[in-house]
C-alpha cells in the first residue's frame, strides 16, 4: 500500500516534470523554425526589397505590388465586415429573443468560424468573380477576406459584451433611457476593448491568409500599382482602383517557395518575415490590449 | 439628440401617456391599475427609431446566414455541371483521379484517402501534446506561468499557413531526409507534422477551457481522497470535461481537414491512393490551388470539378464543427 502510493506520488512528480518539457518543446521548435526563417531572409531585406516589383532574378525581385495591394484588400475587408460584424454581435447579445431562429444563427455562426478559408474562395470564384462580374480585383479580394472574418468579429464583440454585468443596463434603463440609448451610451462604450481586439486579430488573419484569395485568381506577378485614388482633375476621388488587379504578400510568398531556384527561396524567407512581424504585432497588441481591459476594469 | 441622451423621445413618450392616460382614464379609476397600465406601456411600447435600430441589427445577424445559403448555393450551381457528366456514385468510388488527362477519370477515392494521411499523422501529433499542456496547464501551472504560456500558443495559432508551408517544404523535409533517406521530396509526413504543431495551441486552448470550467468542489472531493495531482486530472477532471475535450479534438481534426497552403506547398500535387506517408499525395484543398493556379476558364467541365471537391470538403467539415459545437455547448450548460 505504501509503495502504492509513493508510486503514484512520482509519476504525478513525472508528469510535472514531462508537462512542462512538452511546453518548452513546442515553443523551441517554433523558435528554431522562426531563427531559421530570419537567418535566411535577413540578407534580402534591404530597401530594395520593398520598393521593387517582382521580377524574374531573384536578386532585383522585391514586394512593392504585394504590400501596396495587401494593404488595399485588408482597407476593403475591415470596412465591409466590422460594421456588420458588431451589429450582428450587438444584436444576437442584446436584442435576440431565446428562440430556435436565434439557436440557428448561434449554430450557423459557430460553424462559418469553422468552415475551411478555401471554401470562401470558391464562394468568392461563383459569386464575386463570375455571378457579379466583379472580376479577380481588390473589391472582390477585401470582399472575400470580409466574409471570412466576420465570424471573428462576431464572436469577439458578443464576448465582450457578455461581460458586461446586468446591473449596468438596469441602472440605464432605470433613468429613463430605452434600448438603443443603453446599447448605445453603456454597452458599445463599455465594449469597445474587447471589440477592438477581435478586429485586430480578424484584421491580422485576414493580412496572412492565402488560399481564398489564390482561388479568386490574385495574380502572382504584378508589376504595377492600382490606379490611385486621389486623381489631379476634377472629381478628384477615383474609384477604379477597386476594380485593378492585385497580389498580396502571402500570395507573393507562395509563388516564390513553389519556383526551384534557391534564390526565390530567400526571397520568400524574406517575405515571411516582413509577413510574420506583421501578423505577430498586430496579435501582441491584440493580446495586450485584452490583458490591460482585463486588469483595469472591475465590475 | 441635444442636451443629454434621450430627453427628446423621452418627452414624447410623456406626452404619449398623458394622451392615454386621458383617454382611459373613465376605464380604470384605480390609481394601482393605471400605473400598471404606464409600467406595461414603457416596456412595451417603442419609438420607430428603436424599431428601425432593431431591423438593422437584425439583418446583419441574418446576413452570416446568408453566407452559409450562399456558399451551398454556389457549390451545387457551380458543381452542377459537373454532376451531370460525372454520376456521383462513381465520383465517391472511382480510385483514380486524373480530371486533367486526355482520358479523365473522376474518382474522388485518392483526394479522400490524401486528406485523410494528412490529417491522420498531424492529429496523432497534435491531439496528445495539445491534450498534455491542457492538462499541465490547468492542473500543474501556477497562475502566473498560465498567463504568459497561453498569450503566447495564442501567438502561434496567429502565423500565416504559407510559412508553416515553408517550414515543411524548406526545413522540416531536408531534416527528414537525413533520417529517412528514401523519403521524396513531396510527401504527407512532413506537411502531416508541421500541421500538427500547427493545430496544438487550437486543441490545447478548447481542452484547456473546458478542464478548468469543472468546478472546484470536484476537484476538492478527489484530492479529500488522497488523490495526487494526475489521479484527479486522468481520473476526475479528463473524464468530467470529457465532451469539451471532444470538442476541441474535433475542431482541430476539421481544421487540419480544411488546411490548405502547408499541403499545398509540401505535399505535393499527385493524386495518390496509398498509405505511404513518404510518398507525395494529393489533398481536397491542394487540388483546389492546383486547378485555380492554371488557367482554367470559367464553364468548363475542369472548373466544375473543383466545386464538386469543395462540396465534399464542406460537408466534412460541416460535419465536424456541427458535432464539436453541440459537444462544447454540452459541457457549458453542466457547469
Amino acid at each position: 500500500m505504501y509503495f502504492k502510493i509513493r508510486r503514484s506520488e512520482y509519476v504525478d512528480i513525472i508528469f510535472a516534470i514531462f508537462g512542462l518539457v512538452v511546453c518548452f518543446a513546442i515553443l523551441s521548435i517554433i523558435a528554431i523554425l522562426l531563427g531559421d526563417l530570419i537567418i535566411s531572409g535577413l540578407p534580402r531585406l534591404t530597401a530594395k526589397f520593398f520598393l521593387s516589383f517582382p521580377s524574374r532574378f531573384p536578386e532585383q525581385a522585391g514586394i512593392l505590388s504585394a504590400w501596396v495591394g495587401s494593404l488595399l484588400v485588408i482597407f476593403i475587408t475591415a470596412v465591409c465586415a466590422v460594421p456588420i460584424g458588431v451589429c450582428a454581435g450587438i444584436y444576437l447579445e442584446e436584442y435576440a429573443p431565446k428562440n430556435w431562429f436565434t439557436n440557428i444563427l448561434e449554430i450557423n455562426i459557430a460553424n462559418l468560424a469553422g468552415v475551411p478559408s478555401i471554401i470562401y474562395g470558391l464562394l468568392a470564384l461563383g459569386l464575386f468573380v463570375y455571378m457579379l462580374n466583379f472580376g479577380e480585383s481588390i473589391l472582390t479580394g477585401g470582399l472575400t477576406l470580409g466574409l471570412l472574418i466576420l465570424p471573428i468579429i462576431i464572436m469577439a464583440t458578443r464576448e465582450s459584451i457578455r461581460a458586461i454585468p446586468q446591473d449596468i443596463r438596469e441602472a440605464s434603463y432605470a433613468c429613463g433611457a430605452t434600448k438603443w440609448q443603453t446599447v448605445r451610451w453603456h454597452v458599445i462604450p463599455y465594449s469597445m476593448g474587447g471589440i477592438l481586439t477581435g478586429v485586430i486579430i480578424g484584421v491580422s488573419r485576414a493580412f496572412g491568409e492565402t488560399a481564398p484569395l489564390v482561388t479568386i485568381g490574385a495574380l502572382t506577378y504584378i508589376a504595377f500599382l492600382p490606379t490611385s485614388p486621389l486623381q489631379p482633375e476634377f472629381p478628384f476621388v477615383s474609384f477604379k482602383w477597386l476594380f485593378d488587379a492585385f497580389t498580396v504578400l502571402p500570395v507573393q510568398m507562395f509563388n516564390w517557395i513553389s519556383r526551384p531556384q534557391k534564390g526565390f527561396h530567400i526571397n520568400s524567407a524574406a517575405a515571411a518575415v516582413v509577413l510574420m512581424t506583421l501578423s505577430l504585432m498586430m496579435n501582441a497588441i491584440a493580446i495586450y490590449l485584452r490583458f490591460r481591459i482585463r486588469r483595469k476594469i472591475r465590475w | 439628440m441635444n442636451g443629454f441622451p434621450g430627453q427628446g423621445s423621452r418627452e414624447r413618450l410623456k406626452r404619449k401617456i398623458m394622451i392615454q392616460w386621458t383617454r382611459k382614464k373613465d376605464l380604470a379609476e384605480n390609481p394601482l391599475e393605471q400605473s400598471v397600465r404606464v409600467v406595461n406601456y414603457l416596456s412595451s411600447g417603442k419609438s420607430l427609431k428603436e424599431k428601425l435600430i432593431e431591423w438593422v441589427l437584425l439583418f446583419c445577424a441574418v446576413f452570416s446566414v446568408g453566407i452559409t445559403i450562399s456558399i451551398v448555393v454556389i457549390l451545387f450551381w457551380e458543381g452542377l455541371e459537373f454532376f451531370k457528366v460525372v454520376n456521383v456514385f462513381e465520383f465517391l468510388t472511382g480510385r483514380v483521379w486524373t480530371p486533367l488527362f486526355v482520358n479523365p477519370q473522376y474518382g474522388v477515392l485518392p483526394l479522400v484517402v490524401g486528406s485523410l494521411l494528412v490529417t491522420g499523422i498531424a492529429v496523432s501529433i497534435a491531439l496528445p501534446i495539445g491534450l498534455i499542456i491542457a492538462i499541465y496547464l490547468s492542473e500543474y501551472a501556477g497562475r502566473r506561468f498560465r498567463e504568459i504560456i497561453k498569450p503566447v500558443l495564442e501567438l502561434l495559432a496567429a502565423i500565416p499557413t504559407v510559412v508553416y508551408g515553408y517550414f515543411a517544404l524548406l526545413f522540416v523535409t531536408p531534416l527528414l531526409q537525413k533520417i529517412i533517406p528514401e523519403l521524396s521530396g513531396f510527401n504527407a509526413l512532413s506537411p502531416g507534422i508541421v500541421m500538427g504543431i500547427m493545430i496544438v495551441p487550437y486543441v490545447s486552448s478548447i481542452s484547456e477551457d473546458a478542464m478548468s470550467s469543472v468546478p472546484m468542489y470536484i476537484k476538492e472531493g478527489s484530492y479529500a481522497l488522497g488523490a495526487t495531482r494526475f489521479q484527479t486530472a486522468i481520473r476526475v477532471v479528463v473524464p468530467a470535461s470529457f465532451s469539451g475535450i471532444a470538442a476541441a479534438f474535433i475542431i482541430g481534426i476539421s481544421r487540419a481537414i480544411g488546411e490548405t497552403m502547408v499541403v499545398a506547398i509540401a505535399a505535393g500535387m499527385m493524386p495518390n491512393l496509398t498509405l505511404n506517408p513518404l510518398e507525395p499525395v494529393q489533398t481536397f484543398t491542394a487540388y483546389i490551388v492546383q486547378i485555380s493556379l492554371g488557367d482554367v476558364p470559367h464553364g468548363t467541365l475542369e472548373y466544375s470539378t473543383i466545386f464538386a471537391v469543395g462540396i465534399v470538403l464542406f460537408f466534412i467539415t460541416l460535419g465536424l464543427n456541427v458535432l464539436s459545437f453541440f459537444l462544447a455547448r454540452k459541457y457549458r450548460e453542466r457547469y
